[in-house]
């Protein structure tokens, strides 16, 4: 199929490259995502992200993976406002994984902040292009033709030409200065800042492929990966010839792996005709496994250590201001508590999935993937590829929350499909993404606080229990602590109160850890609100009034710890303050079993406060009734919807994260199996109303699929305190009891 | 294998697959069509929903062959175009995040339609509650339930 067929046929769909068109258009999918393509015919691309034909359609590069946070449509909007083309002509490509779009990785609410300066100028370029061939046509100058709505207008004359007709033109011109390209202002915005619609969402309603799970090829097998049940086991046997003489069975082999807990674990591989015959011939499959030491390991077992090394001294000391011993011993009140949380999965409703398929001496991957980076990367040192020769295809991700930054299934199905002489997909079950992932790690803290008389917060000490593996690195063996299973000394708060002792004590353990949405700021920010509020009511202060004291009237704190990260302090106070203002903190008054709570929290560029409002039934049912979101993440919000649903979406996430989410390890491997006993919560536990406000700074844009998640807990905890008098110390809260009388 | 005569969407197609398949896999590898998900296998989450003689119906719980003439509905075949009230609704109110379980939760809403034409919260989040959202788009979804009713209640015809 030609380009220009295949642009033509593109935009009749929804906008979005349906996968379904890999079965006839794989080439032509491949070229138009590549920037070295020519431009179409009569067409104008003045760079790797934009292409106008010469029928007018503008087709604009999604370079960064879309996994529910609206990159796919926030991202092109960008290149949009300042390209001056109407939302209607622009169809957007997810582009392949390629060095000359950049950084590609969607995590850590980065894809806007390192994208968005970029991507204004890439669509200014684009559109100063325009006016010049604009202004050539016509023989005018420059500074008398507009661009709006996919046209350049000379207005002196009443004349129009269309991009569409401006595209051949354009196309024949040097690349602008740099001085030349001139940005919009923000206040023309016309785009920016509105209410756009996901680009997917017609083909989603419709039920067209757009998943990983949904590539389908020509000739496609279809396997199933059994990994030991316990964490990091070896396969010593398995019944590969009976498996192999089942219906529908290809073949079956043993995949030895290697010992990166992260990486290709070994396993045993069924390749079959069908997904169906692959998991009924699974069904029949017995391994024998060498499980190792790790079967010593449980929760129970690290709760236990927990408790037992918090009686000593740390083994790292991340921070040490003042003198707390001193201050604790000077202290009018001591507060003392301990809280922990447990192991946690990600549990994306689309299971783990890759396709592979070795052809032509090369390798083409389809992935559904946060990272593909770490996928090319991880196939090629662990199947000796070199990496020009693997192509990956980025899907659309059935939800991601850090899991799929990770690449293990990547690199398995790589491993799968080097054996077979044809595409294969590999699909995970429910109860391997369960038992096979890469988990948020639990943990234990141990909090002193100290107050005077007057109830000011004079000294803080944190001795953090934590989970890491043994990894070689620089071939030395050392203790590396899972994702957001370290605390950084700056941490709030840590530089805030002038006698602190923060303390961390890594447990050794063979579970395998990953990020987690909100890496550490997903559960610090709920034992230290927490904590804070008990702090709060200790010394009979007010939680807003006390947590205002707390944090000074100083604009900026500078960074001191090792991510040294400054911390504006203006910014959470106007947050804090509105967030309180618009949930009538203090001003209500509320029975006993109902109740306020309130909580804030810096993370990944975005100053976020959240007040919760709880009713928990004499039985201790809790409902949260209404949650008020007042955020901070920058001068420019992209997409007023998605950013919306972001926050919606954090906050209840993060309810039914402190609600249900709990997995058990028991013998080195994860107890739970399926939703059937990982809790994920349902519309019914939904809050009804969840208000959201954005408060502007003249600070740099950046991401909202993190920010808002890190508050919430801390807000209903402490509201349940408010409503209850009972002080929730453990996740989830399922483990606690709520009734009242 | 044993031969099948689906109903699927108005349209009878001819299967030859072993009879314990699930229809959901009937449905992804057999016969292409995708928007009908797997999430868990276990008829937990909803992801699979599909209606079958017209009742809400988790496909991957369903095998092949207790399906005989009755009549199967997927997300494909609610209308291809989009114009059904609650994928109306569904793109006026960009109710998706990532998308995966949406399918799902239309054609469960979409039974919940043909029997209560303006439900309340509360017969919404008892009808939903199979359905699970990963990102927790529930304020939406529930949302989009109540403007598809206004929807269809504006075009004078049962969803």
């Amino acid at each position: 199929m030609k380009r220009r067929d295949f642009l033509q046929r593109s935009a009749l769909g929804s906008g979005g490259l349906l996968l379904g068109s890999y079965l006839d258009t794989a080439t032509a999918a491949e070229t138009i995502a590549k920037p070295s393509g020519a431009a179409p015919l009569g067409g104008f691309k003045p760079n790797a992200f934009i292409s106008i034909s010469s029928q007018g359609v503008v087709t604009l590069i999604s370079k960064q993976p879309e996994i529910g946070q609206g990159i796919k449509t926030s991202l092109p909007m960008v290149i949009a406002e300042e390209l001056e083309v109407n939302w209607k002509d622009v169809r957007i490509v997810q582009g392949d994984l390629d060095p000359i779009y950049g950084g590609q990785s969607a995590g850590g609410s980065t894809s806007t902040p390192n994208n968005y300066n970029n991507f204004l100028r890439l669509g200014a370029t684009a559109r100063t292009m325009l006016v010049q061939a604009a202004a050539q046509t016509w023989k005018v100058a420059v500074g008398e033709c507009l661009a709006a709505n996919s046209a350049v207008q000379h207005q002196a004359s009443g004349r129009s030409l269309s991009y569409a007709e401006l595209a051949s033109r354009a196309a024949t011109l040097p690349l602008p200065s740099a001085e030349s390209v001139k940005l919009k202002d923000p206040r023309d915005y016309k785009l920016l800042g509105t209410r756009i619609g996901g680009v997917d969402n017609l083909a989603i309603v419709t039920g067209k492929p757009l998943f990983g799970i949904d590539v389908h090829l020509p000739g496609m097998l279809y396997a199933v990966f059994e990994k030991c049940p316990a964490f990091g086991g070896k396969v010593l046997s398995a019944n590969l010839e009976a498996i192999k003489a089942l219906p529908g069975v290809r073949d079956a082999f043993v995949i030895a792996g290697t010992s990166q807990l992260t990486g290709l674990m070994p396993g045993v591989a069924i390749v079959a005709e069908s997904t169906w015959a692959a998991f009924s011939a699974r069904r029949q499959l017995k391994v024998t496994w060498d499980e190792g030491t790790v079967v010593e390991q449980s929760w129970d077992g690290f709760a236990a250590q927990a408790q037992k090394v918090s009686k000593q001294a740390g083994t790292v000391q991340l921070r040490k201001d003042g003198d707390p011993a001193a201050a604790f011993g000077r202290a009018s009140k001591t507060v003392e508590a301990s809280y922990s949380y447990p192991f946690i999965s990600h549990a994306s409703i689309e299971p783990q999935n890759c396709t592979a398929w070795f052809h032509d001496g090369a390798l083409e991957l389809w992935a559904p993937t946060q990272n593909p980076a770490a996928g090319q990367n991880l196939v090629a040192n662990t199947l000796g590829l070199p990496k020009e020769k693997i192509t990956l295809h980025i899907t659309r991700s059935g939800g991601g929350f850090g899991r799929r930054l990770s690449a293990d299934y990547i690199v398995e199905a790589a491993a799968i499909a080097q054996r077979v002489a044809a595409p294969v997909k590999l699909t995970w079950s429910r109860e391997d993404d369960l038992r096979h992932d890469h988990y948020r790690a639990g943990g234990f803290h141990f909090l002193r606080g100290a107050l005077d008389g007057q109830g000011k917060l004079t000294a803080w000490h944190n001795h953090f229990v934590t989970f890491a593996n043994r990894i070689t690195r620089d071939g030395a063996s050392v203790l590396q602590p899972g994702s957001g299973a370290s605390l950084s000394g700056d941490e709030f708060p840590g530089r805030w109160v002038a006698n602190c002792l923060l303390e961390q004590t890594p447990m050794e353990c063979g579970i395998p850890m990953g990020p987690w949405r909100a890496p550490g700021s997903n559960v610090f920010a709920w034992v230290f609100h927490s904590f804070i509020d008990e702090l709060a009511h200790a010394g009979g202060r007010d939680p807003l009034e006390f947590r205002l004291e707390l944090l000074g009237q100083q604009d900026l704190v500078a960074g001191t710890g090792e991510r040294a990260l400054p911390y504006n302090v203006g910014r959470m106070r106007r947050v804090l303050t509105e967030a309180a203002q618009k949930a009538d903190w203090g001003r209500k008054k509320f029975p006993r079993g109902q109740g306020q709570g309130i909580a804030f929290h810096f993370s990944h560029r975005g100053y976020i406060a959240e007040v919760a409002e709880v009713t928990v039934s004499k039985a201790g049912v809790l409902k949260v009734n209404r949650v008020v979101v007042a955020s901070d993440i920058g001068s420019q919000i992209v997409n007023l919807s998605g950013a919306e649903n972001q926050v919606q979406g954090s906050v209840i996430d993060a309810l039914g994260t402190l609600m249900f989410a709990e997995l058990d390890i028991q013998r080195g491997r994860v107890v739970q199996r399926n939703f059937n006993d990982y809790t994920l919560i349902g519309m019914s536990d939904a809050p009804p109303r969840i208000e959201v406000h954005f408060v502007k700074s003249n600070e740099p844009v950046t991401g909202m699929g993190e920010p808002a998640f890190p508050p919430l807990a801390p807000a209903v905890c402490n509201a349940i305190f408010a409503a209850t008098g009972k002080r929730v110390r453990q996740m989830p809260l399922s483990r606690s009891d709520l009734s009242w009388s | 294998m044993a031969h099948y005569a689906l109903n699927i969407n108005g349209v009878t197609h001819q299967v030859d697959v072993a009879a314990d398949t699930p229809l959901l896999w009937v449905l992804r590898d057999t016969l292409g069509l995708l928007g009908t998900k797997f999430g868990c296998g276990v008829g937990n989450c909803g992801a699979c929903m599909v209606h079958l003689g017209g009742l809400p119906t988790r496909s991957c719980m369903t095998p092949v062959s207790t399906v005989g003439r009755k009549k199967v509905l997927t997300i494909e075949g609610l209308t291809a175009q989009g114009d059904h009230p609650l994928q109306k609704a569904w793109q006026e109110l960009d109710v998706p995040q990532c998308g995966y379980c949406q399918g799902g939760q239309i054609m469960t809403a979409a039974a919940l339609l043909q029997e209560t034409t303006h439900p309340t919260d509360a017969e919404i989040d008892d009808a939903m509650a199979g359905n699970l959202c990963r990102c927790a788009a529930y304020q939406r979804i529930r949302a989009g339930i109540h403007r598809a009713a206004e929807i269809a209640a504006k075009q004078g015809v049962k969803s």
